[in-house]
């Protein structure tokens, strides 16, 4: 399948005893923006830090536009779990580093925000570009790339005016309300050039005007930068408004996937978000 | 930071203040009437403890790698000098308890190339020592490299490295600087070099990895490369400048790179400000100097109460009591993370004759 961006398969990731995701299968199509929802503690994010490559599962693979990221082991022994039995498969291998899928074309967001605390707006910025830069260490420091360094430069202002954050964009990055601190980390990612972009809870405390600009700037920005979009939420609303697709987890597994009008009525993500009725 | 244009005042007082800081230079230099050793002896450990300070600091202000292997890189480029420019016909008298070996006996390097080399065999070991050690973080990356440093040391002292170091013999007769604008001129182009590199692409990866490791590789950032790098580079100015010291110093063994001298180091980073290079410079010139200026306190002295006081060892009281004042209430250092501006100079002033003034009216 040529349109499909991102292909996760059978991702199994144990800590100790907790499996935190367990056989977890998707798929993002290109120009898709996919929803990944479920209570808390359902392992979104411990899915989202696998694809980006920040934990090694415990098994499955992964793989971007056709590109391995992670791979099953063929030789490798599967850890015994925590029941001591020798559990089925491979061990899965990081194939490629953070850094690397970043290069491939992913970025990400943050669920509790990590921007670059004590520099400005605009290094923050900045500095998501430094990866494409061709410059190397002596060319940087003797301004060979003086010309790179200006489009970069230019660039980042872009970047910021799109989300509104040019004005701020000699303030101390941490002293920003929380609110444009969110609209930095996706400047910042937009900065690296992905055509996959992950938001891990984009809208988390905000309220629900900004719920609804929000929603409208990921479909702005999706549109402007033809991105393909894989996004974590509790908000409901946006969900609802933006996704194409909605994957539901609890507890590790996938419980349901579908439209969000298909999710809306689905009995099993009824019972995981509100708990099954009594008298049923 | 948004660039901002460079103002002309600004450049104006640049330039005058560095040509009063020359004229000054010249005059120590140059004045026969008095001597001026001593003073040329503080401006030239001042220099090169900053350029040591400033790459100690774009490893552990900058990319927020706390490495204590100062001492040993120092001695690398050190020894690595001081070998390569004792004068041929002096190698027999520096070498005469275990000879020398015969491939390095007529081997000899002006300064600037003999600098350069020291820094590179400096690099070269960090890049080896980097591979295991920056797998490390924190505290354990200090410890790491500390006994780097004492293992480079040793290595130096061993007695099968006698025909090249001379052992525990040390090495003197290495020829001095010729006048005080040598190392100035050295130390300056290196903390250019260094500030060029902090602020340029690189340098900015550098400070993100310090700020946020795991942002950082998200933003594409190769962290291993980038602190290999960071690591490489501090070390080959470590490097040069322990080799400025063996210039200065003139005769060198490995006691001078005892753990001690890290300590030194650091203890200027930390007093001028973790993450900011002017900040190095002055925190150098001040632990250098003030450990002069305070020697009267070493000197007998009439004034009744205090004469009990000014003994041998109390300078050493009072300096120490001034490091701990100054990190109590400068708690960031001297500089913090800022670098000096003129505009920050004037401002310093400015607020200075507000708070006088609100205080006169009320």
């Amino acid at each position: 399948m040529a349109d499909n961006v991102l292909k996760v398969e059978h991702v199994t990731m144990q800590f100790g005893g907790v499996v935190a995701v367990n056989d977890l299968s998707m798929e993002v199509n290109k120009g898709e923006i996919v929803a990944l929802i479920g209570p808390n503690g359902a392992g979104k994010t411990t899915a989202f830090n696998v694809i980006t490559g920040v934990y090694a599962p415990t098994n499955g693979r992964v793989s971007f536009n056709g590109v391995p990221m992670i791979e099953n082991h063929p030789q490798g022994k599967m850890k015994k779990n925590y029941l001591g039995e020798d559990p089925e498969g491979y061990p899965a291998k990081i194939v490629k580093t953070p850094d690397q899928i970043t290069k491939l074309g992913i970025a990400r967001t943050f669920q509790n925000i990590r921007l670059f605390k004590s520099l400005t707006v605009f290094d923050n910025v900045l500095i998501a570009r430094h990866m494409r830069s061709k410059a190397n260490v002596f060319s940087a420091t003797f301004k060979v790339n003086a010309m790179e360094e200006k489009e970069n430069r230019e660039k980042t202002m872009e970047l910021l005016k799109l989300v509104g954050l040019e004005s701020s964009a000699n303030e101390i990055s941490s002293s920003l309300p929380y609110g444009k601190q969110r609209r930095l980390e996706i400047a910042r990612a937009l900065a690296t050039q992905p055509t996959l972009l992950l938001l891990d809870e984009p809208a988390a405390g905000m309220n629900p005007q900004e719920t609804d600009e929000l929603s409208e700037f990921i479909l702005q920005i999706k549109n402007q930068f033809d991105l393909t979009v894989l996004v974590i939420e509790h908000h409901m609303d946006l969900v609802m408004q933006i996704s194409d697709r909605i994957y539901v987890l609890d507890f590790g597994k996938l419980i349901a996937q579908g439209t969000p009008e298909v999710i809306q009525n689905d009995p099993h993500v009824i019972s995981a978000y509100l708990g099954v009725q009594d008298d049923e | 930071m948004v660039k901002k244009k460079i103002k002309l005042r600004d450049v104006i007082l640049s330039i005058l203040a560095a040509g009063v800081f020359c004229a000054l230079l010249a005059y120590y230099q140059y004045d026969t009437g008095t001597s001026h050793s001593y003073a040329i002896s503080i401006l030239e450990r001042s220099a090169i403890y900053a350029v040591v300070a400033v790459s100690m600091n774009l490893l552990n202000g900058f990319t927020g790698l706390f490495s204590l292997g100062q001492a040993g890189f120092m001695a690398i480029g050190a020894y690595t000098t001081g070998i390569l420019t004792i004068p041929v016909n002096m190698r027999q008298s520096v070498y005469y308890m275990n000879g020398i070996a015969p491939w390095l006996e007529n081997l000899h390097l002006p300064m600037i190339p003999a600098l350069l080399l020291g820094g590179l065999f400096a690099a070269a070991a960090a890049a080896l020592v980097g591979i295991p050690v920056l797998r490390l973080k924190s505290d354990y990356l200090a410890i790491a490299t500390l006994g780097f440093a004492e293992i480079i040391r040793a290595l130096l002292a061993a007695p099968m490295m006698n025909t090249i170091t001379n052992g525990s013999f040390g090495l003197n007769n290495i020829p001095g600087f010729q006048n005080i604008f040598q190392p100035m001129a050295i130390a300056a182009v290196c903390i250019v070099l260094m500030i060029l590199l902090i602020n340029s692409s690189y340098g900015r990866a550098f400070k993100a990895i310090r700020e946020d490791d795991i942002a950082a590789e998200a933003m594409g950032i190769n962290l291993f490369r980038h602190k290999e790098l960071a690591f490489v580079i501090s070390s080959f100015f470590t490097g040069v400048g322990g080799g400025m010291l063996a210039i200065f110093m003139r005769s060198i063994d490995t006691k001078t790179f005892q753990v001690t001298l890290t300590y030194n180091i650091l203890l200027i980073v930390v007093l001028g400000g973790i993450g900011s290079v002017t900040g190095s410079i002055i925190g150098s010139l001040l632990i250098n100097g003030s450990q002069e200026w305070l020697r009267f306190l070493d000197e007998p002295t009439t004034v009744p109460v205090l004469s009990s006081l000014f003994k041998p060892g109390f300078r050493m009281v009072i300096y120490s009591i001034l490091l701990m004042v100054v990190v109590l209430f400068w708690r960031r250092g001297i500089m913090g993370t800022n670098e000096f501006t003129w505009d920050g100079l004037f401002g310093l002033f400015r607020r200075k004759k507000k708070t006088k003034k609100a205080g006169g009216e009320a």
